[in-house]
């Protein structure tokens, strides 16, 4: 009986670790374990055993029962986590497949550079400031120290709405200037970009409406070196602190002195290309420190208060920013242009 | 402006090269634009001695020639040209030369010759019969100028000199000439300025026996001289007095012609030349042209003059429209004896508005438009008759006819270091400024700066800093970083609800355009816009660029057609499209504009319906926290399908429209049928926003839920039977969304079957069956009675 046990051990355990499915598991099982099986045939023989031999075959058929019991549990574990990796691997899919596409649309990229630009000057302590499109000669010219007779002024140039040209589409964000002068508390500190418009047909380089963002400072002690390091510190977080710049004396009729900023070519970093004429530069924007005229005009007191002023082309900073050759292209439109950016 | 530097060396000596020259200038306040040399391109040429000439043994035109280039022995070179004789000197590209336009010789066989070079005509050389009149256009330049064989012939013809083109702003007319640069030159670079005064040593007689002038408007013309030459020779300039022109931009013409334009770029004075025996009365008035008044121009156009335009007359007739062009009728011709040479100041508003209305900007007229310096016409013409003397093109009258109607008043300003110095953030000493100042011909008296008479810009003590620090170097002043008050930045409530806008559409697969603030009637009839529609009042641009930039837009619905079309034109399949949109509305009580904000959308192709588009209005609307929103079916709305068009409400207020495009419109357009457009007032939309959202806290006991499916009438609307299922189902309704519609068999004709899923909820407990079927009936029998609607 004892060696019966053993080699029923012996056999069922093997046949357990053969077992290559969880259906040939359970075969074993029943095999040994069922109500027909030969453990249970066995343990019904207990009865013809000697009384001093029957606990002790009791014991060991009862401890192989056990062994066997975990053994299958044990191998249905084993199984059955190697037909998960069988039906994982049957499931491999070619992750090289592109996604479902999700369609994000894109901002055009003249507001781009202009929100970059606002979130730089705001980072610096600039609120946004908004005028009218459709504005007074006094404000876009008479105010801003540019008197009747200014060429700019003249119906070749400038888009009038009456007779006495006093009416006018403005053409630079400028008189933004006078309306935040004449209206906010001291000191000030602002950008304004906005649209503007210039009696221009339309071409590679030209339209008759176009983009500016505009700035002011006011406050006591404002000099010449804040425009200049205020102006490097915005062109260097928009394009990086490697870029050089340069000032050069410039005129403008309601900023004395007046400069513009140069930056380093962005096509050829200062060796001269045809981008920038040879010369190493692109002209970025034009500035100055505000004309007194036009503080006094605004009623701020110049003994206590000065301030500068800047301007530039937005269009002309995209199109350096994203390298685009034509100014048409940004009012054209077409999504093939619109989804690079 | 073109700045030859050899001219420049005449008045100082800057001696850099040509890269420091364009820098230096520019960083000092005169912008370079760019830079040429003349004869650039010619290379290796030399000027050769004809020695020998033979017939060309195999041509019956051509020549071999021998010619002495300074060598050891003389070259063979084959010609075609017939003008060419023994002793001869002209111009001969060597083998390995260069010509302008990037020819390059090389020695080569001519029918069996070997031609060791090329003679050159003027052509060849870049120049033409205006730099030489003695040569002749088509054939060898056989040159006069003096030279030996084998001298570089750009040396022989003065080519090589350095022309730099300078951007003058409007401020500074001083640096639209010779004189006024080299004074800034000087100061950049540390040179001597040498002014000098001309001499003229005149020939006796008397202007006044000849010539009176009279000044009829002061305002305009605050001052006239005149001088007078007899005698006149008219001929070619002399080559060097060409080559300046000819570098400048100008084209020689003829001695007085040429002494015209030579002093207007040495000193910036515009001057004209009239040939006496044309001014009838032996007078010269300065008045306005009279009303129906014409003149034929030295171009050759015949000029309707009004009384706005000051004009140079006789006693008669005008003879010249003042500082833009002389006339036909006083013009210097071949046989004219006598010239009266005019040096005047103008009033540069007058004549740039008289420039413009007859559409002639000529060089004079766009000096004097910036004012030129009272002071200068003296000097002007007194320069102009010592050309005369040295050319020797006729006899100077002695005398001077200086008619001053506006007096020049010297200008000062008080020089006030500190102040400059506060305002540039520097700490320049006053000794250096008073240098700057100096070096560019101001005065300092004490702390009285006196102003130059051609520095008419100059007012205040600002002025003086960006002289100062135009010549410290705007390089040089520490940039520095605001030391004000700390100040908060940001965006305000406004501009935030627009950013957000942004953000949503371009979240919801929209790409951003931006178009024209312009419209047009055109635009307006292509939209179907009624003839009495509000919208067609709009602020109307006086002098527009064409019909369809001709108002300001009064909606911004063409634009994004416009664009959508531009794309279908483009065969781009599908466009997701929105732009935020400024349309101009005219205001009564003011002449400015009520500015509106829109957001637009507009799309077509794959997956464009109406209810996808209402699906991202909706959206966006939620977001804005939008209160008391309604869509309601619009027919009236000419642009839009009739049955897809809805007008969006908020608390009663139009927000904005939605729907799809009218076939007709999209015809209009090239659009196709399937395009669909919406837009929203933003200032509506803010107008009814909610308040902030706050915290619900989430349910805690279990929903129910239901589906119903109705069959009704095709008129009864969803949002009809959503408003009776909302009503009906207090307080256990929680939700009602529609999942179907549908119309066809086996549903009747003229009905609809509708299906909802309502979702019921108690909040203090699980709800009970009982609650739930109460509820179910409520909502049935009220739909029953308020929608004639029964279950499927």
């Amino acid at each position: 009986m004892e060696e019966k046990l053993r080699q029923l051990r012996e056999a069922s355990l093997q046949a357990i670790r053969d077992a290559a499915a969880l259906d040939a598991l359970d075969a074993v099982r029943v095999k040994y374990l069922g109500k027909k099986g030969e453990l249970t045939a066995m343990l019904k023989q207990m009865g013809g055993l000697s009384a001093e031999e029957r606990p002790r075959m009791g014991q060991l058929a009862n401890s192989i029962r056990e062994e066997l019991t975990a053994a299958l549990e044990e191998g249905k574990k084993r199984l059955g986590e190697k037909a998960l990796e069988m039906r994982l691997a049957a499931e491999r899919e070619d992750v090289t497949i592109p996604g479902t596409p999700v369609t994000l649309g894109r901002p055009h990229p003249l507001n781009r550079v202009i929100s970059e630009f606002s979130e730089i000057a705001i980072g610096m302590g600039f609120t946004i400031a908004e005028g009218p499109e459709v504005e007074l000669s006094s404000y876009n010219f008479d105010k801003l120290n540019t008197a009747e007779g200014h060429p700019a002024r003249d119906r070749q140039d400038t888009f009038y709405f009456d007779d006495d040209d006093q009416v006018l589409l403005r053409t630079q964000t400028s008189p933004v200037q006078i309306h935040v002068m004449e209206t906010y508390p001291l000191p000030i500190r602002i950008i304004a970009p906005g649209r503007v418009y210039r009696k221009d047909e339309v071409d590679a380089t030209h339209s008759p409406m176009f983009h500016q963002i505009e700035g002011l400072v006011i406050d006591e002690g404002i000099t010449f070196g804040d425009l200049k390091g205020t102006l490097n510190e915005l062109v260097h977080r928009l394009y990086g602190s490697d870029l050089k710049t340069r000032f050069r004396p410039h005129h403008f009729p309601f900023t004395e002195p007046s400069c513009e900023m140069d930056v380093e070519c962005f096509k050829c970093h200062g060796a001269g290309c045809p981008v920038c004429k040879g010369e190493g530069w692109v002209e970025l924007l034009g500035g100055g420190m505000v004309h007194p005229k036009v503080l006094e005009g605004c009623g701020i007191d110049t003994n206590k208060y000065s301030g500068f002023a800047f301007g530039f082309g937005s269009d002309r900073l995209a199109m350096f920013r994203f390298n685009i050759s034509d100014l048409r292209l940004l009012f054209e439109n077409d999504v093939r242009f619109l989804e690079q950016f | 402006m073109d700045l030859s530097r050899d001219w420049l060396n005449d008045y100082t000596t800057v001696t850099v090269s040509d890269k420091q020259f364009c820098d230096g200038m520019t960083m000092s306040g005169s912008k370079v634009e760019g830079l040429t040399v003349t004869g650039a391109g010619i290379e290796n040429v030399v000027a050769g001695k004809v020695t020998f000439m033979s017939p060309h043994p195999d041509s019956d035109h051509m020549w071999v020639c021998k010619v002495d280039v300074g060598g050891t022995h003389d070259l063979t070179i084959v010609t075609g040209a017939q003008n060419v004789s023994v002793d001869d000197m002209v111009p001969v590209a060597l083998d390995g030369s260069k010509l302008p336009g990037g020819v390059e010789i090389r020695s080569s066989k001519l029918r069996g010759v070997t031609s060791e070079g090329m003679l050159c005509s003027l052509g060849e050389l870049g120049l033409d019969t205006h730099d030489y009149p003695y040569a002749i256009e088509n054939g060898i330049f056989i040159m006069r100028e003096p030279c030996e064989p084998g001298d570089d012939i750009k040396k022989v013809l003065g080519l090589g000199d350095s022309v730099v083109e300078f951007e003058i702003t409007n401020n500074r007319p001083d640096c639209l000439s010779v004189i006024g640069l080299a004074r800034e030159a000087a100061a950049t670079f540390g040179a001597e300025f040498r002014p000098r005064e001309p001499h003229v040593k005149g020939s006796g007689d008397d202007i006044h026996k000849y010539l009176t002038v009279q000044i009829d408007e002061p305002e305009l013309c605050p001052r006239y001289t005149a001088r007078m030459v007899k005698n006149i020779k008219i001929e070619p300039s002399p080559a060097w007095l060409r080559r300046r022109l000819r570098a400048s931009g100008i084209r020689p013409i003829n001695n007085i012609v040429d002494i015209t334009n030579y002093v207007m770029q040495e000193y910036g004075q515009p001057m004209h030349a009239f040939d006496y025996s044309c001014v009838g009365g032996n007078r010269i008035v300065v008045r306005r042209a009279a009303q129906g008044e014409s003149l034929m121009t030295l171009d050759g156009n015949i000029r309707s003059l009004t009384p706005n335009m000051l004009v140079i007359a006789d006693t008669e007739k005008p003879i010249g429209v003042a500082g833009v062009m002389g006339g036909g009728n006083s013009e210097i011709v071949d046989d004219t004896h006598t010239i009266v040479f005019e040096s005047a100041n103008f009033n540069g508003t007058s004549i740039r508005k008289t420039a413009i209305a007859l559409g002639m900007r000529t060089d004079a007229s766009g000096k004097f438009e910036k004012g030129l310096d009272p002071e200068g016409t003296v000097p002007a013409v007194q320069r102009a008759c010592e050309l005369v003397e040295m050319l020797g093109a006729g006899d100077v009258i002695d005398g001077t006819i200086d008619v001053v109607a506006a007096p020049y008043v010297e200008k000062t300003v008080k020089l006030e270091p500190d102040k400059i110095n506060a305002l540039l953030g520097t700490n320049i000493d006053r000794a250096f400024m008073v240098r700057v100042l100096e070096k560019i011909g101001f005065t300092v008296t004490g702390d009285d700066i006196h102003i130059p008479s051609w520095r008419g810009d100059i007012e205040h003590y600002s002025d003086v800093a960006e002289e100062v620090a135009r010549f410290y170097g705007y390089d040089a002043v520490e940039s520095t970083m605001i030391r004000g008050k700390t100040s908060q930045g940001g965006w305000n409530e406004k501009q935030l609800f627009e950013n957000r806008l942004n953000s949503l559409c371009q979240a919801m697969g929209f790409n951003e355009i931006l178009t024209y603030s312009f419209g047009s009637k055109t635009a307006w009839d292509k939209i179907r816009l009624p003839e009495d529609s509000p919208l067609r009042q709009a602020l109307v641009i006086q002098n527009p660029l064409g019909e369809d930039r001709s108002v300001m837009r009064t909606t911004p619905m063409p634009s994004m057609l416009e664009v959508m079309a531009t794309n279908a034109a483009r065969r781009n399949p599908a466009v997701r499209l929105y732009e935020r949109a400024k349309v101009f509305h005219p205001l009564a009580d003011s002449p400015l504009a009520d500015e509106e904000l829109w957001l637009v959308l507009g799309e077509y192709g794959a997956g464009a319906d109406f209810f996808q588009l209402k699906g991202c209005v909706e959206a966006i609307l939620k977001d804005a926290r939008m209160e008391n929103v309604a869509f309601a079916a619009e027919t009236g709305e000419a642009a839009f399908h009739p049955g897809r068009c809805a007008r969006i409400t908020a608390g009663g207020d139009t927000v904005g429209l939605i729907g799809q495009v009218h076939p007709t419109v999209c015809q209009t357009y090239a659009l196709e049928p399937g395009s669909f457009y919406a837009q929203l007032n933003v200032a509506a939309m803010r107008a009814h926003q909610g308040p902030e959202r706050t915290f619900t806290a989430l349910p805690r006991f279990p929903a129910v839920s239901r589906d119903i499916a109705l069959v009704c009438a095709d008129e009864v609307s969803v949002a009809e039977l959503t408003d009776t299922i909302a009503a009906a189902g207090k307080p256990y309704l929680e939700d009602v969304k529609l999942f179907d519609v549908y119309k066809g068999a086996p549903i009747p004709a003229g009905q609809k079957s509708v299906a909802f899923s309502l979702t019921l909820r108690a909040a203090d407990q699980t709800l009970t069956e009982d609650h739930a079927a109460e509820t179910m009936n409520a909502i049935l029998t009220a739909l029953k009675e308020k929608n004639g609607a029964s279950i499927r």
